[in-house]
C-alpha cells in the first residue's frame, strides 16, 4: 500500500492529476479535488506521474 | 567506466531528463551541470504565491526522489562551450566533460530593456530565485512599480504587487494583457479584472528610457510622458541560453531545432544521435497540430519532453510525440486553465459561462478546435482535452 497525501492549503482543484492517476483522484461535482488517502503499489507510478503533473507540486506519497 | 549522459541545466528539465533515464531503466552514470547555485525548483511560484509570501529555496524546491540519489550534480558551474564532433563540453572552470550522450536543459533568460539610462539601481526581471527575493525586497507598500510587458508572467506580478499594496502600472505595446494568448475578448476582460483592482494599464506604448541619478526614478514612455517609478520590472520576453553551443552544425535560430524524438538536427536535417534537447530552449514539431517546429515555454514541456528523451534514449519510444500544451496562470483569485496551442487560432469563442463571471472559451484554426481556456470550470476545460490528443 502507499500513503498519498495532498497539501489542500496549495491545491488549486486543477485536476492535471486526475489524467495520471484516475483511480486516486478526481474532481467532485464543485470542481473540488477528492482522492483516496491510499492505494494498492500497483498505482504507484501513476501517482508518481500525477507529481510530475501538479502545477502546485501539491502531492506527496508518504511512505 | 563509460562517460556519463551529460545534462546542461539543472531546473526542471534537466531534473525531469535524469529521473526519467532512471524509470526506464538507464543505469550508467549520469551529471547535471547548471550555473545557479541551487538545487532544481520551481518557477512559477517566483511571480505568484511565493512572491506574495517570503521567497526562500525550501518553499520552490522540487522534492529528491531516490532513484537520482546518484545523480552527479555540479551546480554554481556554468557551462562555456560545447564539441559534439568529439563529445565534450568546456566549464568556465576549463574543466573539460566528456560525455556518451548530451541534454540540453538550459532554458531561457529575460529580455532586459535596452536603454540610454540604464545603469540604474531598482530594476528588476523575474526568471530566477535570486530574481525573486531581489524583487520582493522592493515590492513594499505604496512602492511605484511599473511592469513593462504584459505577458503572463508580467499580469501575474501586476496581480501579486497589487495584493501587497504596491502602485502598480503596467506598460506594453499590445492592445489588451495577455491578448496573443488568451485571444481579444477574454483578454480585454482580464484587463478589466486588472483595472478593478486598480492597476493601471499603459497599452500601445513603448517605453524610450528611464529616469534616475542612480535609482530608477521614472520611465519614459514612446508618447513623450513618463510614469513616476520606484521599481521596475522588465517582462519583455526571453533570449533562449544557447551561446555555449555555438560553432557546432546545429539549427540555433530559435532555440535548438530538434526532430520528433528529440534530437538535435544539424544544418543538413540530419540528427545528432546522442545529442538531445528538452523543456524551453528545445523547438520541436507536433504533428497533433502541423510540421511547423515551435518552442511551448510551458511547464508541462520539460516533463513531457525528459519522458521522450528517456525512451528513445533506452529505445522503448513508441509512435509519434504528440505532447498537450497546457498552462495555467494564477492573478487574483482568478484561476486559468488551458490545453492546446491558444495562439494559432484564428477565431476565439466564448463556449461556457458567463464573461463577467466563470468562463470556458474554445480557440479555433480553420474551424477545427487548437485550444480551450478557462476561468474556473475545470472540468468543462478538461472535457475538452481529449480533442488535442
Ligand atoms: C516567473 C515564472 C513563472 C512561470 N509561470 C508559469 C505558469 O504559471 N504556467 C506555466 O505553464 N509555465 C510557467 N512558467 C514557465 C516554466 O517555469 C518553464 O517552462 C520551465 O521553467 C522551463 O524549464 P527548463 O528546465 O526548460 O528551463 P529553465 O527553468 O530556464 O532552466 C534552465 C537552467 O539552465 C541553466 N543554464 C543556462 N545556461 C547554462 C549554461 N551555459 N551552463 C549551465 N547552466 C546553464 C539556467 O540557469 C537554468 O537554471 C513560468 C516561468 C517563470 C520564469
Ligand atoms: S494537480 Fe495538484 S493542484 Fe491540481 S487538483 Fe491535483 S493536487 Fe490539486
Amino acid at each position: 500500500m502507499i500513503k498519498i497525501d495532498v497539501d489542500m492549503a496549495k491545491c488549486q482543484h486543477y485536476g492535471q492529476c486526475v489524467f495520471e492517476a484516475p483511480s486516486v483522484f478526481e474532481l467532485n461535482n464543485d470542481d473540488k479535488l477528492e482522492y483516496t488517502a491510499t492505494a494498492d503499489d500497483s498505482e504507484r507510478a501513476n501517482v508518481e506521474a500525477a507529481i510530475d503533473v501538479c502545477p502546485m507540486q501539491a502531492i506527496r506519497i508518504v511512505e | 567506466m563509460s562517460h556519463p549522459v551529460l545534462i546542461v541545466g539543472a531546473s526542471m528539465g534537466g531534473l525531469r531528463t535524469a529521473e526519467a533515464l532512471r524509470r526506464f531503466g538507464y543505469v550508467g552514470p549520469i551529471t547535471v551541470i547548471g550555473d545557479e547555485p541551487y538545487a532544481p525548483y520551481n518557477r512559477p511560484p517566483l511571480s505568484k504565491e511565493v512572491l506574495a509570501e517570503t521567497v526562500s529555496h525550501e518553499a520552490v524546491a522540487f522534492e529528491q526522489r531516490e532513484s537520482t540519489a546518484d545523480v552527479n550534480w555540479v551546480l554554481g558551474t556554468r557551462v562555456e562551450s560545447a564539441d559534439l564532433e568529439h563529445n565534450i563540453v568546456t566549464d568556465a572552470n576549463g574543466d573539460v566533460h566528456p560525455y556518451s550522450a548530451l541534454v540540453i536543459a538550459t532554458g531561457l533568460r529575460p529580455r532586459r530593456l535596452n536603454v540610454a539610462n540604464g545603469e540604474l539601481r531598482g530594476r528588476h526581471a523575474v526568471r530566477t530565485l535570486d530574481d525573486a527575493i531581489a524583487l520582493r525586497a522592493d515590492l513594499k507598500p505604496g512602492a511605484r512599480v511599473v511592469i513593462v510587458g504584459a505577458g503572463f508572467i508580467g499580469c501575474e506580478v501586476a496581480a501579486t504587487a497589487r495584493t501587497l499594496g504596491c502602485d502598480v502600472t503596467v506598460v506594453a505595446p499590445g492592445i489588451s494583457p495577455m491578448q496573443r494568448s488568451l485571444g481579444t475578448e477574454l483578454a480585454a476582460e482580464m484587463q478589466r479584472r486588472h483595472e478593478a483592482k486598480g492597476v493601471v494599464f499603459r497599452l500601445k506604448t513603448a517605453v524610450t528610457d528611464l529616469v534616475g541619478e542612480s535609482a530608477v526614478e521614472g520611465v519614459v514612455l514612446d508618447d513623450g510622458t513618463t510614469v513616476p517609478c520606484d521599481v521596475l520590472v522588465e517582462a519583455i520576453g526571453s533570449h533562449e541560453n544557447t551561446e555555449w553551443l555555438e560553432g557546432n552544425d546545429l539549427n540555433l535560430s530559435a532555440g535548438v531545432l530538434v526532430n520528433n524524438d528529440l534530437r538535435a538536427m544539424r544544418q543538413n536535417g540530419v540528427p545528432w544521435n546522442n545529442v538531445f534537447v528538452v523543456g524551453d530552449v528545445a523547438r520541436f514539431p507536433n504533428p497533433a497540430y502541423d510540421d511547423d517546429a515551435r518552442q511551448i515555454e510551458h511547464w508541462n514541456i520539460p516533463t513531457e519532453t525528459a519522458k521522450r528523451v528517456a525512451q528513445v534514449f533506452t529505445e522503448q519510444a513508441q509512435g509519434e510525440f504528440r505532447p498537450i500544451p497546457s498552462f495555467w496562470t494564477d492573478q487574483y483569485d482568478n484561476h486559468l486553465l488551458a490545453y492546446g496551442v491558444l495562439a494559432l487560432a484564428d477565431d476565439v469563442k466564448l463556449i461556457d459561462g458567463d464573461i463577467t463571471g466563470d468562463c470556458v472559451f474554445g480557440y479555433y484554426r480553420s474551424g477545427k478546435m487548437v485550444g480551450v481556456c478557462g476561468i474556473g470550470m475545470r472540468s468543462v476545460v478538461q472535457s475538452y482535452r481529449a480533442n488535442f490528443v
